[in-house]
């Protein structure tokens, strides 16, 4: 092992934790966010009590849900019920690993022990980075269902299987957006779906341009697994309580929440960086900060989206989400990657 | 199925397009503590004990409040006044005089009863208390109201229609 592997091995370390600890703030940020948007749709102000406009209200929160008494049921499945909740949020943290954040590696102005230091904007540049996504991203649903069966209750079961059944119908349709996205950059490396975008078109050439369709099949697939309104029928409080995490409180709970938001926050950036040009833009190329501050304008506009889309519309019901993902968005998909597919044979070879 | 998309979708873009004009108007809300809750004049609140210019209390013990009161929560115990203690100008004056604010309706009976017109009820409705007990309000309480004037404020306009314009365009 030379010092250079350790040292970028360190610093890989360190991003890693700078990464997750930035997600986890961007989720208590967005709680906070959500909670002064919805109250503005709603012709309220939101909560502004603590601090000045409610901006302490955050840490206020956090520390209602950090000291809660920790309350394990006698009726459930005690390993499964306190792994579940991590099982949630870690594979939400994980899919991140793949998006680059910026357009080049970023080389610190100083050395240690004569070697110079790179970070790269991205975590991990695995050269199927789409299909990482998905991968991790149907993991998520082992957290729910394992989440809602151990707690022994009918409600929290019935939960997680809804849950889980979302999530995983609404995967195809999603993973067949992004083939459509793929068909044309002809690669599932993240770096270089994004650098395609940036290289036509005077860097204009985001994908939502040529596929308008599969990102709004995208973001609509993103709203189910994130569980989202109008498919928040994870936890629809009118009928199930609170589905899976009904037996669950304290910061148990607070990790099924955090895991929303973050899903939620990691979903628009792959959205932000597959449909939207990531971190491309005038000048993005040659100073990576710029690159940052542009993906995290797109990032915040999906975002307000999202949160506009949830103080609009109410939540579907369960027969008609399904039949919405496998008769309508399916199908759509489905044809829409048959349409790519063909006029790229017809335009190229 | 088309049709289906496109009605839903213009559906969808109407509900969205309501809830943005929304998120760009003032919000409704009224920040209570902070800014003062307009009241019309005859607006029932909490209950005032008056008392005459020369500092003697109105009421006299006469008990036909508590007669009155819908709910029964005036509790009046009287007693004779004497040369040395005298604290209304007839015979007898209300030595005992509660009223508690949990089971009160405000529906204003009382100050209807009264004979003296000593008992009313003003603007100030902020009564929240942090122990039940200190809902049931004595009469040392009842006979200082506390200053109100920071959460109510009462409306001056005119705010009644004159009797004869009634039905009128
Ligand atoms: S306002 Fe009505 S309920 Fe309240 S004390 Fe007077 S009579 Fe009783
Ligand atoms: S407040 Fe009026 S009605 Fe009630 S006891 Fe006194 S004088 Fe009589």
């Amino acid at each position: 092992m030379d010092l250079e592997f350790i040292i970028s091995l360190i610093v890989q370390i360190v991003m890693i934790g700078v990464i997750a600890v930035a997600l986890m703030t961007a989720f208590a940020a967005m709680v906070m966010v959500e909670r002064k948007l919805l109250g503005r749709f709603t012709l309220r102000y939101g909560p502004n009590r603590v601090g000045k406009y409610g901006s302490l209200q955050i840490i206020a929160d956090m520390f209602k849900l950090f000291f809660k008494e920790e309350v394990i049921p006698g009726h459930v499945e005690r390993t499964v019920y306190l792994m579940a909740p991590g099982l949630a949020l870690v594979p939400a943290l994980m899919a991140f690993a793949v998006v680059p954040i910026a357009g080049a590696p970023f080389t610190l102005p100083f050395q240690i022990m004569g070697t110079p230091i790179t970070i790269n904007p991205w975590i991990a540049n695995v050269n199927v980075g789409v299909l990482y996504i998905l991968a991790i991203g149907s993991l998520g649903t082992y957290g729910v269902i394992l989440g809602g069966w151990s707690s022994n209750n009918k409600y929290s079961l019935l939960g997680g299987l809804r849950t889980s059944a979302q999530m995983l119908s609404y995967e195809l349709p999603m993973g067949l957006a992004m083939l459509s996205a793929i068909l044309i950059v002809g690669s599932m490396q993240l770096t270089n779906i994004v650098e395609f975008q940036a290289s036509y078109l005077g860097g204009f050439f985001w994908l939502i341009l040529v596929q308008p369709v599969a990102f709004i099949v995208f973001y609509i697939c993103a709203l189910a697994e994130a569980g989202r309104s109008p498919f928040d029928l994870p936890e629809t409080e009118n009928e199930l309580i609170a589905g899976f995490s009904t037996e669950y409180g304290g910061m148990k709970f607070g990790l099924f929440f955090a895991a929303e938001y973050v899903h939620m926050i990691v979903v628009s950036f792959i959205m932000a960086t597959v449909f939207l040009g990531g971190w491309s833009g005038p000048f993005a190329q040659q100073a990576p900060f710029l690159g940052i501050g542009y993906l995290l304008i797109k990032v915040a506009f999906i975002l307000f989206t999202m949160i506009w889309v949830r103080a609009s519309i109410p939540r579907v019901r369960f027969d008609k989400l399904m039949k919405f993902c496998w008769k309508f968005l399916l199908p759509v998909s489905i044809a829409n990657a048959a349409a790519t597919a063909l006029v790229l044979a017809v335009l190229f070879f | 199925m088309i049709k289906e998309v496109v009605t839903s979708s213009t559906e969808i873009a109407r509900a969205m397009g309501v809830t943005i004009k929304y998120f760009f108007t003032k919000p409704v809300t009224h920040q209570f503590p902070d800014e003062p809750v307009e009241v019309y004049p005859r607006f029932r609140g909490r209950h005032v004990l008056k008392r005459h210019e020369n500092g003697l209390e109105r009421c006299i013990g006469c008990a036909l409040c508590a007669a009155a009161c819908p709910t029964d929560c005036i509790y009046v115990e009287a007693a004779e006044n004497t040369d040395d203690e005298r604290y209304s100008p007839g015979e007898r004056y209300a030595k005992v005089y509660t009223i508690n604010m949990l089971r009160c309706i405000f529906c204003g009976y009382c100050a209807e009863a009264c004979p003296t017109e000593a008992v009313v009820l003003e603007h100030d409705f902020a009564l929240a208390e942090y122990d039940r007990w200190d809902a049931i309000y004595p009469k040392e309480r009842l006979l200082e109201p506390h200053d109100a004037s920071k959460v109510v404020v009462v409306r001056d306009d005119e705010v009644f229609v004159n009797v004869s314009r009634w039905g009128k365009k």
